[in-house]
């Protein structure tokens, strides 16, 4: 299932006009510093979600003095209501993986991974012919394009974890270890993989690296806003006539989106996933963008005839369930803010303990050790509060 | 004859730690490779795995629990996992939930007697565009109606 509106990134039959093949014959070109000054000067940003500039991560890596560095690619991916890396692995493999290329050359890294989540098994078997394909047209392996440069990609499957999408988690998971998140710092881009420098970047990152290159840093901040530049792929799911992963400019609006796919009758928009924030109807002015909505790609929307709890419900399941139980507040945390919502379903909850739940939401926020225990809260406390009416009115 | 059964399993155990060395980085992809082949990971595999790698047996079950693709108890042939999130949850899950129950006479977290299927849940599988989705073993199946679900079970019968 392909793109579903007019890319700018990811359309390939621009692409095939290109030559992509050409891209990392250019960046092997270049000084690997200045391939990273050009990754930088794009101000890219993470596509996972968290929005770190990609430049500098390379940028901290590079300067890392170690024997061995590596480059992972995060395809963990496991956010509710997100599949855009799905069809970039499908479909826009050559990009993601010359992406890894290109960042291996800038940070002199001679080994790459993939880990792929284990639910997306079946793309395996065509991704690992493309490896063969890579290795055959010398695209990889020993002396790339005769720029001396080494590089091999080999592919782990995760075993169905969301937890492991979180870099340091996956890290581990990567060593053979259950997929605890550690402290940080130290972060990856020293102390990482075996120890060793390591850069953790988003299949959509690594997929946008050769455009950057190809068609130049400038070109690329064309599009987007201040702090959020080029395009973003996002994945519609939910209550609307168009499901689908579209490719949208940053600073589109949530109205933009929702005319986009169709979608009628929309009483709330939830974005980045899970662990994102729910966006009622009064704020669909908003824009998706680092500065505002930051997200990973995920939107779903909600019609009128949509139960909000119902919605807040599910969401705090699959966090009771997916905390690795590694610390208190994400452990404990998320059964507390399950409790609390079936309370309020059996109609048995005071509005004054759903204050005191939002205050500990807002603990865990602060308090947990890593992005999962730090974001769950979030649904809990956008539709407590943009959906108080709503809930109560009705319990 | 459990001693040949397990004879087999130390000499598949001992080929795997060949193709992924003796790392505790090829502990993944070994118990991956077992569970895909026996459907679970026996104490005696786990045993003789944490042998090969020179860590505690501890070590192993601790990594089994903790990922859901891994498990240490005899499941189904057919493993068959419905996604629960929202999406698929919003696109009627609810109705594919009853129409397996009834159809295999189980419940979910159960296997059949004849040990054809076992039911669970698998949290968002990406196939939000197309829900309710569900996956069997490795497989996976889209916008599922109950009609869909008796045919696509009839295959794995």
């Amino acid at each position: 299932m392909p793109i579903k509106n007019k890319s700018v990134i990811f359309d390939r039959e621009n692409l095939n006009k290109e030559n992509p093949k050409e891209f990392l014959y250019k960046a092997l070109k270049m000084s690997p510093s200045d391939l990273i000054l050009e990754v930088r000067e794009s101000g890219l940003k993470g596509r996972g979600g968290a929005g770190f500039p990609t430049g500098t991560k390379w940028m901290l890596a590079s300067a890392a003095v170690s024997d061995k560095k590596f480059v992972v690619c995060n395809a963990d991916e496991g956010e509710p209501g997100t599949f855009k890396d799905r069809v970039l692995l499908d479909e826009f493999s050559d990009l993601v993986f010359y992406g890894m290329i290109m960042c291996g050359y800038a940070i002199r890294a001679n080994k790459g991974f993939v880990y792929l989540r284990g639910e997306y098994r079946y793309l395996l078997d065509k991704l690992l012919k493309y490896l063969d394909k890579m290795h055959e047209e010398n695209l990889l392996g020993k002396n790339i394009l005769n720029s001396g440069f080494d590089f091999d990609i080999e592919i782990r499957l995760g075993s169905g974890a969301y937890v492991c999408g979180e870099e340091s988690a996956l890290i581990e998971s990567l060593e053979g270890h259950r997929g605890e998140s550690r402290n940080r710092p130290p972060f990856p881009v020293n102390t990482g993989y075996m120890g060793h420098p390591t850069v953790v970047n988003n299949v959509e990152t690594f997929a946008t690296v050769p455009i950057i290159i190809s068609r130049g840093a400038e070109w690329f901040t064309t599009v987007g806003t201040l702090n959020s530049k080029g395009t973003k792929l996002i994945s519609v799911s939910g209550d609307c006539k168009e499901p689908g992963v579209y490719e949208v400019p940053f600073g589109i609006s949530i109205n933009d989106i929702l005319k986009l796919v169709k979608a009628e009758n929309t009483k709330a928009v939830q974005v980045g996933g899970a662990s994102g924030h729910c966006v009622p109807k009064e704020q669909f002015d908003r824009a998706l963008s680092f500065e505002d909505l930051s997200t990973g790609g995920s939107i779903m929307i909600f019609n009128e005839s949509r139960d909000m709890l119902h919605i807040l419900k599910n969401f705090m399941e699959f966090f009771v369930e997916e905390s690795c139980g590694q610390c208190t507040p994400c452990r404990i945390g998320n059964i507390k803010l399950l409790e609390g919502v079936e309370k309020v379903e059996a109609g048995d909850c005071a509005l004054s303990y759903i204050k005191e739940l939002i205050e500990l939401g807002k603990s865990m926020q602060l308090a947990s050790k890593c992005g999962l225990g730090q974001s769950s809260p979030n649904p809990f406390i956008s539709i407590m509060t943009n959906f108080e009416n709503e809930i109560f009115s009705q319990r | 004859m459990i001693e040949i059964k397990d004879n087999i399993l130390t000499q598949e155990i001992s080929e795997l730690i060949g193709k992924y060395g003796n790392g505790r980085e090829a502990l993944l992809p070994i118990l991956q490779q077992i569970q895909a082949k026996h459907g679970y990971v026996s104490e005696f595999a786990q045993q003789e795995i944490a042998n090969a790698l020179d860590i505690h047996p501890v070590e192993v079950y601790g990594v089994i629990t903790f990922y859901s693709f891994l498990g240490n108890k005899k499941k189904g042939r057919h493993i068959i996992r419905l996604c629960r999130t929202i999406s698929c949850d919003l696109a009627g899950k609810d109705a594919i939930i009853r129409t397996l129950e009834r159809e295999l006479g189980i419940k979910f977290g159960e296997t059949t007697k004849d040990e054809k299927f076992s039911l669970e849940f698998i949290n968002c599988m990406g196939m939000c565009d197309q829900g309710p989705a569900m996956m069997i073993n490795e497989q996976v199946f889209t916008q599922l109606t109950p009609h869909k679900i008796v045919d696509i079970l009839k295959n794995f019968r």
